[in-house]
C-alpha cells in the first residue's frame, strides 16, 4: 500500500485515527451525502436493490470476520441466517417483541447459536471445521422444516412458511415501503461497518488475526485460542443474525427455502471476491453479488429487445435467433455470472478490495511509479 | 527456572532423557546440541505444547507442567520460533500490539465502540511496544507488513514481538539461524541489551559456537535427548564428551 507522504503524527492519537487526512474525511461526507440522498433521485426497484445490498452487506461483514479475519471456514452462513430470521420473526409474532428490538435479540440469540455451533473449532481446522459447520446448516435446515416451534411437535408445519406482521416505521409499512426500510437498514449497515473496523484496530480483532495467522504463536502470546474462536463465532454470528433478522422484517413471510447452502455458498463467494480478512471488501463484495446478476440480466434484456427488433423487420433467420435467444437467455444469465466471478479473480486474486488499492496506489505514485 | 528429570517420548522415540536444568535469574543461559539433540522440545515442554511423561518444569514456584500454554506470558515467560511463525499479514506493530494482549483491560463493547477506555488502553500499550522498537531499532518498518520483510528483519521482529509481553525470562529458540555475520553480530547486541538493560534472564538455543561462547554464562549440552555436559563457556570448551559429540568438527576450524 502507498503512502501519502507529507503527513505528520504529533501524539499516538492522531496516528490511530481511521480518516487522517482533510481529503480522506471530505471523502466520507461526500458518501454519506449519496447515501442520504439516494431516495431523492431512486425508483423503488433502485431501493430494492439498494436494500438487498445493505442486507447482505451486514451479513457479509459477518462471515468475514469468522472466515476472512479469523480464518475458520464456516458453510452455516445460511443457517445463521435462519436463526436470525426466525428468531426476528417468532418473537413478533408469539411475544409481542417490537420490531426493532427483536432485530437486536435476533442478534443476539443468533450469538449464542454460532458460539455453540462453533465448539468443534476447538478440535477442528480448515476444511474439516468446513464440514463440521455444514451440519450446522442441515440440522438448522431440518429443525426449521419439522418443527412446530409453539406445541413443540415435530412434523407439524413441513416446509410451511411463517408469516410476520408487517413493522410500522413512523408510520410506513417496512414490507412495501423501500423508502423506509432503507432508512431502517442503513443504520443497521453504518453500524456494522463502524463496529467492525473498531473491532480490528483493538486487541480482540489483533487476536482473531493471530489465530488465522499463526494459531500456535498465538496462544503463547498469552491469546486463550478457544475462548477467542468462540468469541470470533459469536460475534460473526451476530452481525449475521441481525442480517437474517432484517431480511425477516422486509420480506414478511420466511420459509427454510430461502435459507439452504446455496446462500452459505453465495456468501462465501462475497467476502472471497470482495477481500478475505477486510470490512471494504465485504461491502464490494456484497455490491459486487447482488447487483451483478441484475446488471447481466439488464444486458441480456437488451440484447434480446434488440434481436426482436430486427426480427420484427422480416429477418427469417433473426426471428428464429431471437427465439432462441429467448430460451437460453436465462442459462446466459448464468453463465455470464460465473465467468465474470473467475476474471475478477483472475484478475486480482485477494478481491476487489486490492483491485481498487491497486488503482488507488497507481494513481497516488503516477507518473513516477518506482 | 528449574527443569527436573524431564522425560519425553514420541512412541518409541525418546526426544528428551531425564534432562534437568538449573537457570537462575538474569542469566544468559544457552542450549546447544547437534540437530534432533532436543532443545526444541524442550522449549515445547516449557510452553505447555508437549507434555512430557515424567518429570517437573518450575518457573518461581509455578509448576509449569500441566499449565495451558496463554497462561505463560502472565508469568513472564516469552519465546521465539525456530522457523518464524510471526503474523504475517499483520503490521510490525500489530504484531508487537498482540504480544501485549495480556496486559490489556479487555471488554468487546468498548473494543466495538473505540470510545474513551477502549482507546485510551490502545494508546497506553503502544507507548510501551514503542519502547521495543527503538531498543530494536525497527522505526522504520512498523508500518510495514512482516510478509514484505526480509528474513533478518523477521527474525528481529520476532524477538520484538517476545519482548513486547515485558517477559522476565525469554525462550530464544535460534534467533541467528541463517543470517550474515553483521545481523548476527546485531542480534547478540540486543540480546546482551535486553539481558543488562531490562534485566530478562534469557534462555538461547543457538548452533553458532563463537556467538554462544561470547555471549552465554552458562551453557548446557543436549544430544540424543540427554545433557552430556553443562558449565561455563569455558569449561564446555575443554568438556571431553562435549567435544566428542559436537565441539570436535566445529573446533578443527
Amino acid at each position: 500500500m502507498a503512502q501519502q507522504s507529507g503527513i505528520f503524527h504529533e501524539d499516538y492519537r492522531s496516528d490511530l485515527q481511521l480518516r487522517p487526512t482533510t481529503m480522506q474525511r471530505l471523502r466520507l461526507v461526500l458518501l454519506f451525502v449519496f447515501l442520504f440522498g439516494m431516495p431523492v433521485f431512486a425508483g423503488s426497484l433502485e431501493m430494492r436493490y439498494a436494500n438487498n445490498i445493505l442486507i447482505a452487506l451486514i451479513g457479509s461483514i459477518g462471515l468475514n470476520i469468522l472466515v476472512g479475519f479469523t480464518g475458520q471456514i464456516s458453510l452455516g452462513q445460511g443457517a445463521f441466517l435462519a436463526v436470525g430470521a426466525y428468531s426476528s420473526g417468532l418473537l413478533v409474532v408469539y411475544l409481542n417483541v417490537p420490531w426493532y428490538l427483536s432485530i437486536l435479540l435476533a442478534g443476539a440469540i443468533t450469538a449464542l447459536i454460532g458460539g455453540f455451533f462453533g465448539l468443534p473449532s476447538l478440535r477442528l481446522k480448515g476444511l474439516y471445521l468446513a464440514v463440521a459447520t455444514l451440519a450446522a446448516q442441515q440440522i438448522v435446515q431440518w429443525v426449521l422444516r419439522n418443527w412446530d416451534p409453539i406445541d413443540g411437535d415435530i412434523n407439524q408445519r413441513v416446509g410451511e412458511a411463517l408469516n410476520i406482521p408487517a413493522a410500522n416505521f413512523f408510520g410506513h409499512r417496512l414490507n412495501d415501503n423501500e423508502y423506509a426500510f432503507y432508512f431502517v437498514v442503513l443504520f443497521f449497515a453504518v453500524l456494522a461497518v463502524l463496529a467492525a473496523t473498531n473491532l480490528f484496530r483493538t486487541h480482540i480483532g489483533r487476536a482473531f488475526i493471530a489465530i488465522r495467522d499463526q494459531d500456535i504463536a498465538a496462544e503463547v502470546m498469552g491469546v486463550h485460542l478457544f475462548r477467542y474462536k468462540l468469541l470470533a463465532f459469536a460475534t460473526s454470528s451476530f452481525f449475521v443474525g441481525v442480517a437474517g433478522a432484517l431480511l425477516a422484517q422486509h420480506s414478511t413471510s420466511i420459509s427454510w427455502e430461502s435459507f439452504t447452502i446455496n446462500v452459505s455458498i453465495q456468501y462465501l463467494a462475497m467476502i472471497i471476491i470482495g477481500g478475505l480478512g477486510s470490512v471494504s471488501g465485504s461491502i464490494y463484495g456484497a455490491i459486487f453479488i447482488t447487483l451483478l446478476p441484475q446488471i447481466i440480466r439488464g444486458l441480456g434484456n437488451g440484447i434480446e429487445d434488440a434481436l426482436q427488433l430486427v426480427a420484427s423487420a422480416e429477418s427469417q433467420l433473426a426471428a428464429h435467433f431471437a427465439e432462441r435467444f429467448q430460451d437460453l437467455l436465462p442459462r446466459i444469465e448464468q453463465g455470464a455470472f460465473g465467468l465474470a466471478i473467475i476474471l475478477t479473480l483472475i484478475l486480482e486474486p485477494e478481491g476487489l478490495r486490492k483491485l481498487w488499492q491497486n488503482i488507488k496506489d497507481y494513481f497516488r505514485l503516477w507518473p513516477f511509479s518506482y | 527456572m528449574k527443569v527436573e528429570g524431564v522425560t519425553l517420548r514420541f512412541g518409541g522415540v525418546l526426544a528428551l532423557q531425564d534432562v534437568s536444568l538449573h537457570i537462575a535469574p538474569q542469566q544468559i543461559y544457552a542450549i546447544i546440541g547437534p540437530n534432533g539433540a532436543g532443545k526444541t522440545s524442550l522449549l515445547n515442554c516449557i510452553c505447555g505444547l508437549y507434555r512430557p511423561q515424567s518429570g517437573r518444569i518450575q518457573y518461581g514456584d509455578v509448576d509449569l507442567v500441566g499449565l495451558p500454554t496463554h497462561h505463560l506470558p502472565r508469568l513472564g515467560i516469552a519465546r521465539s520460533f525456530q522457523n518464524i511463525e510471526l503474523f504475517r499479514h499483520m503490521s510490525v506493530l500489530d504484531n508487537l500490539m498482540l504480544a501485549r494482549h495480556v496486559h490489556m483491560k479487555k471488554n468487546i463493547f468498548s473494543a466495538l465502540l473505540y470510545w474513551g477506555r477502549g482507546q485510551r488502553e490502545e494508546i497506553r500499550q503502544r507507548e510501551f511496544v514503542e519502547h521495543v522498537i527503538d531498543l530494536l531499532e525497527i522505526q522504520g518498518i512498523r508500518r510495514q507488513t512482516v510478509a514484505a520483510l526480509s528474513y533478518g528483519l523477521q527474525k528481529r521482529v520476532e524477538l520484538g514481538r517476545a519482548l513486547a509481553t515485558n517477559p522476565s525470562i525469554l525462550l530464544l529458540d535460534e534467533p541467528m539461524a541463517g543470517m550474515n555475520v553483521e545481523e548476527k553480530e546485531d542480534i547478540a547486541r540486543y540480546i546482551l541489551d535486553i539481558n543488562e538493560e531490562w534485566g530478562v534472564t534469557i534462555v538461547l538455543i543457538e548452533h553458532d559456537m563463537g556467538a554462544v561462547m561470547d555471549i552465554s554464562d552458562y551453557v548446557a549440552v543436549l544430544d540424543f535427548g540427554r545433557k552430556i555436559g553443562e558449565g561455563k563457556p569455558e569449561e564446555i570448551r575443554e568438556n571431553q564428551a562435549v567435544i566428542h559429540a559436537y565441539l570436535g568438527q566445529a573446533d578443527e576450524r
